[in-house]
């Protein structure tokens, strides 16, 4: 069994040949059924499935046909299918991402040029309205040239490809909510996949990069059991539907209040809550307090770094890394200075205006007398 | 989908929004501070019995306490009053959170009060301001003296309890909407305060001085 | 001279709108905690006598003026001017049912001083022509006649003949570089001149130089009940005139609430300069004879007391231990009402009320609080040291068909002097 690079999923040595059910494919890699299925009861647990619905998603696993996947890179880094490929020994995820039909992905596959165009083109013939289109990276609309493959601007070539496919697995937060291309300024003009698609469910898997289980699982999961439920960001509930703060190890010291201020000091040593160093964990939505990196060894927090809310959108823009969510993410003091001179000097204008206003009425002030107490008699006798 | 409108709005709040709120709390005060002290009073040629300026400030400090014989006279309204206003304090001034932002704002932080315990001053608080709400609609005095400002400050003031009690105990909207909602909250608090009664938390150090001011040089009971 | 119009009114309060009145206004939480300190809200029930609610026209007045929001409201017209109609209807509130006994002032937990505004709120009433008519028609006695119940130098006289004839001792008239000048407020001249005797055997046994002046003898000041600085100085001024023609070292206030206030607190800021005599009330100076040993007192009366605390004198005067001092010294039995001294409850007929007719009714039934005070004390008589609360108390004992004697503090100290060996010995029947 090769893993890594070499491990790279199957890329098919003929076009169009006839994706074999998903099974075969790990029996033949030498997945043993006991291995299969302590994933599927990972998946389960993972996607929070009733325990008798696990047999089920083995049974519907076991039986489904390889898709034909078909993997466009836009803007983006390369980062989310590094997690995927070169995350950590093979594992059952691994198998089953090489158990797809990855019929053209840019950075995997052999071909180049015109031979490469051609497989994509293939796969979207041979499996019209069944293949799965995944895309990272964002969209540029600002200017096609910014971003091209074979000549095709990146948006051309996403609704073209899109056109047939059954669902859109946007992967990586580029893809779901435009990441790191659209971070403020946004000069490419960036766009997310949601952004462009009409009329085709999309699915975002979003993190920076996604946890490649939870890849694996929602594919996993549309293999079974079709589209999973989504969030109002688009993103399947069975992974995303938690925040990494109320997962979190390190909750208890948030609620008794006991907080790291810096990276070196004596409550980062104790392993205490990060909320004050910037952890967004409190508005992050993401498995990562659970599932964890690198086959459960870790994730951030345990590793003594606040959560950066990745998987959110525009998270690039939410401020400084290491500030506190509910800080002002302006600097007010200038404002407030400001402020307070205008406040003084609008309180000067008027009480100028008051001090005329009571001068005037002391000038204006007519001696009482007991001849004037009394209202003139005509409105007195009312 | 491709942008989190509960995160747009949570980083409104905390950017514009903060900004629009400091500055019309800092101008607000200060311009009522300069109306009412600008007004300034007449000087006083009787021969004071006892010194006005000590009087005026022992005032400042006594009248936390309640006066004879009211607490029995309108008990909802002291138990919910201390409690609100006591809860207020301890949940603005020793959860995590808001430490972080004195910290940030001000550079100085002290140690805050456990999560639990803090939910249960803010629940507190929330029920004695319910308290005097009902003490208000039914007592025929508050019924009589309030007006719709009064009814809105007292929104305006159980919002942010709510809100920050519903944020961290993930009720009704997602926890950024709920956030974002909560910040906002404080921030209408901050605006309406120095144009409503709620100018109170300032201008009481200037009434109860006034008070023991003019009484006081009198050798009279503050 | 024009007649009181409503923009006269609307003047004087913005006249008298000051720092403190912003303070107090801009603090109002509407927590009601006034109208249980007032006593025409506990004996009636009636949220209209919330003692802020009574301040209602000043506080629009001061909105409007004054505040930067409140003068935005008006340009755009938003917020109304006050109308002659809502004065006229706050009299009741503003005359007939507030004392100015400054209990609620005692109790706000912001810390307003309510009676301070009242105060300035009647400014504008009497200005506007909003005074009630009792008080109109006492100010026009007190400003032509020399006093608010008609008496004048002839009637005085009368009653000093009368009592130099009963306690045997002169009463000294326009005496010049006298130490004490004593001023009398007209209820005792004719209701309680016992009270003259009281004093000339008091000051002939503690050696104290004294007279009567033959003008300006009024003490009460219908000006400041009334609600006009005008007034109330001219009237003031009758009395320091003749203080300082007569170069007496020290004015008495007598046992009268108001007339503390009118002298010793307001009058040097009516005449707008400090006097060239000292202000001391009586019961400051009976405290300060018997601290100098000059107040030999002897015997014990042994009837069941109680102190009835004038609001101007010992919640808002700050002489309260001085008369429970004398008090103790000369009864056997003397109880306090609950709330005694600082909160004790006004007798209802202070701050002018007692002279407005359309009050009467009202001052009678909220007398109940002090029949509850009463009830828990059971004295035979009741000691007070103000002739305006001496007659309401006895007007509404009568009321409530309540049999115990009221009596003047200085008349009862009067009777426990000690013997002198020098002269034939008086009173000390009591023991």
């Amino acid at each position: 069994m090769s893993h890594g690079r070499a491990g790279a999923p199957e890329l098919k040595d003929s076009l169009g040949a006839t994706p074999d059910a998903l099974a075969d494919v790990l029996r033949r890699r030498g997945v043993s059924r006991r291995a299969f299925l302590n994933y599927c009861s990972l998946l389960g647990a993972l996607m929070a499935l009733p325990p008798a619905l696990v047999p089920r998603l083995a049974h519907a696993l076991e039986g489904a046909r390889r898709p034909s996947v078909i993997w466009l890179s836009f803007q983006e880094c390369t980062g989310c299918t590094e997690s995927l490929t070169r995350s950590h020994a093979p594992s059952v995820e691994d198998l089953i991402f090489q158990s797809i039909s990855l019929d053209y992905h840019h950075t995997l596959q052999a071909a180049s040029g015109a031979a490469a165009e051609a497989a994509r083109e293939h796969a979207m013939k041979e499996n019209a309205g069944k293949y799965l289109v995944v895309v990272d990276g964002s969209i540029p609309l600002a200017n096609p040239g910014y971003s091209t493959i074979a000549g095709i601007s990146n948006k051309d070539m996403l609704l073209d490809t899109a056109r047939g496919a059954a669902a859109i697995l946007a992967v990586g937060t580029c893809a779901s909510y435009g990441g790191l291309p659209k971070a403020d300024p946004n000069p490419t003009g960036a766009v997310a996949v949601a952004d462009l698609i009409t009329g085709k469910p999309v699915i975002n898997i979003p993190g920076c990069p996604p946890i490649p289980v939870v890849i694996t699982g929602v594919v996993a999961h549309f293999l079974a059991f079709g589209l999973p439920g989504l969030d109002d960001l688009g993103r399947p509930l069975a992974f995303f539907g938690e925040r990494i703060h109320d997962r979190c190890y390190r909750r208890p010291f948030y609620d008794r209040g006991l907080f790291a201020h810096g990276f070196d000091d004596d409550g980062a040593r104790k392993g205490w809550c990060l909320y004050k160093v910037g952890c967004k964990g409190p508005v992050a939505f993401n498995a990562c307090a659970t599932v964890k990196w690198n086959a459960g060894v870790s994730f951030p927090i345990e590793a003594g770094h606040p959560c950066l809310g990745c998987s959110q959108p525009d998270f690039w823009d939410g401020g400084d890394f290491y500030q506190t969510l509910a800080i002002p993410t302006e600097n007010v003091a200038g404002l407030a200075m400001g402020a307070m001179a205008v406040g003084a000097g609008a309180g000067a204008a008027v009480s100028a205006l008051n001090t005329a206003k009571r001068k005037t009425a002391k000038k204006a002030h007519e001696t009482v007398t007991i001849e004037n107490l009394e209202k003139p008699k005509e409105k007195a006798e009312t | 989908m491709t942008s989190d409108p509960a995160m747009d709005l949570l980083m409104w709040a905390r950017g514009p929004g903060f900004q629009i709120a400091t500055v019309v709390l800092l101008f607000g005060i200060v311009l009522r501070i300069v109306e009412i002290l600008a007004l300034g009073r007449a000087r006083d040629l009787a021969p004071p019995k006892a010194s006005p300026a000590q009087s005026g400030l022992r005032t400042v400090f006594s009248r936390f306490l309640p006066r004879h014989g009211m607490a029995m006279r309108s008990p909802v309204i002291h138990i919910g009053g201390y409690l609100f206003h006591a809860g207020f304090f301890i949940v603005l001034l020793f959860f995590g959170p808001h430490i972080q932002l004195f910290e940030e704002g001000f550079g100085i932080g002290w140690p805050g009060l456990p999560s639990p315990l803090i939910e249960a001053v803010t629940v507190i608080s929330m029920v004695a301001l319910v308290a005097v709400l009902i003490a208000r609609v039914r007592d025929p005095v508050r019924k009589l003296l309030s007006t719709f400002e009064d009814y809105a400050v007292w929104v305006v003031t159980f919002l942010p309890f709510l809100t920050g009690f519903m944020a961290v105990n993930k009720l009704g909207l997602p926890y950024t909407w709920m956030m974002a909602l909560h910040v906002l909250s404080v921030e209408l608090l901050m605006v309406v305060l120095p144009f409503t009664k709620l100018t109170h938390a300032v201008t009481f150090l200037f009434a109860r001085y006034y008070n023991g001011w003019v009484n006081g040089r009198k050798g009279a009971a503050t | 001279m024009t007649a009181a119009t409503l923009e006269r009114g609307l003047t004087a309060l913005k006249e008298h709108i000051d720092a403190p009145v912003a303070a107090f206004f801009s603090s109002c939480v509407h927590c009601g905690l006034c109208a249980e300190a007032c006593l025409f809200y506990t004996e009636t029930g009636d949220p209209k006598y919330a003692p802020i609610r009574k301040l209602e026209p000043l506080r629009r007045q001061w909105r409007r003026e004054y505040t930067l929001v409140g003068r935005l409201g008006a340009l755009l017209g938003l917020i109304k001017p006050l109308t002659d109609d809502e004065l006229a209807e706050w009299a009741h509130l503003i005359y007939d049912s507030c004392t100015m006994c400054g209990r609620c002032t005692l109790v706000c937990p912001v810390g307003n001083d309510l009676t301070y505004m009242i105060r300035k709120l009647r400014e504008g009433m009497a200005a506007s022509g909003h005074a009630r008519k009792g008080l109109v028609e006492a100010a026009k006695k007190t400003i032509k006649l020399g006093s608010p119940m008609g008496v004048q130098l002839p009637a005085l006289n009368a009653q000093i003949r009368r009592v130099e004839a009963e306690v045997g001792l002169p009463i000294p008239v326009d005496v010049a570089g006298v130490d004490y000048m004593v001023i009398l407020s007209s209820m005792e001249v004719i209701q309680f001149p016992e009270i003259i005797g009281a004093l000339a055997r008091i000051f002939d046994r503690a050696g104290v130089t004294w007279t009567i002046p033959s003008s300006g003898f009024e003490a009460t000041n219908v000006g400041i009940q009334i609600g006009s600085r005008d007034i109330a100085e001219e009237i003031v001024r009758r009395v320091v005139e003749a203080a300082e023609k007569l170069r007496v070292k020290y004015v008495i206030s007598p046992e009268c609430g108001h007339a503390y206030v009118a002298l010793r607190w307001e009058g040097p800021n009516l005449l707008g300069r400090p006097y060239r005599f000292e202000v001391i009330h009586l019961m400051e100076l009976l405290a300060k004879l018997r601290a100098e040993g000059r107040l030999p007192l002897a015997g014990k009366h042994d009837q069941r007391v109680t102190f009835h605390d004038p609001c101007q004198i010992i919640r808002r005067g700050g002489i309260d231990q001085e008369p429970r001092d004398l008090l103790n010294e000369i009864t056997e039995d003397f109880a306090e009402m609950p709330d005694a001294g600082i909160w004790n409850w006004c007798c209802g007929g202070g701050g002018g009320v007692s002279a407005v007719d359309e009050a009467e009714h009202l001052r009678t039934k909220v007398f109940s609080r002090k029949m509850c005070q009463l009830d828990e004390v059971h004295p035979e008589q009741l000691v007070t040291a103000c002739a305006n609360c001496r007659n309401i108390i006895e007007e509404g004992l009568e009321a409530y068909n309540k049999d115990i004697e009221v009596i003047g503090l200085t008349e009862l100290v009067a009777e426990y002097l000690a013997p002198d060996e020098t002269a034939p010995a008086e009173g000390g029947d009591g023991s």
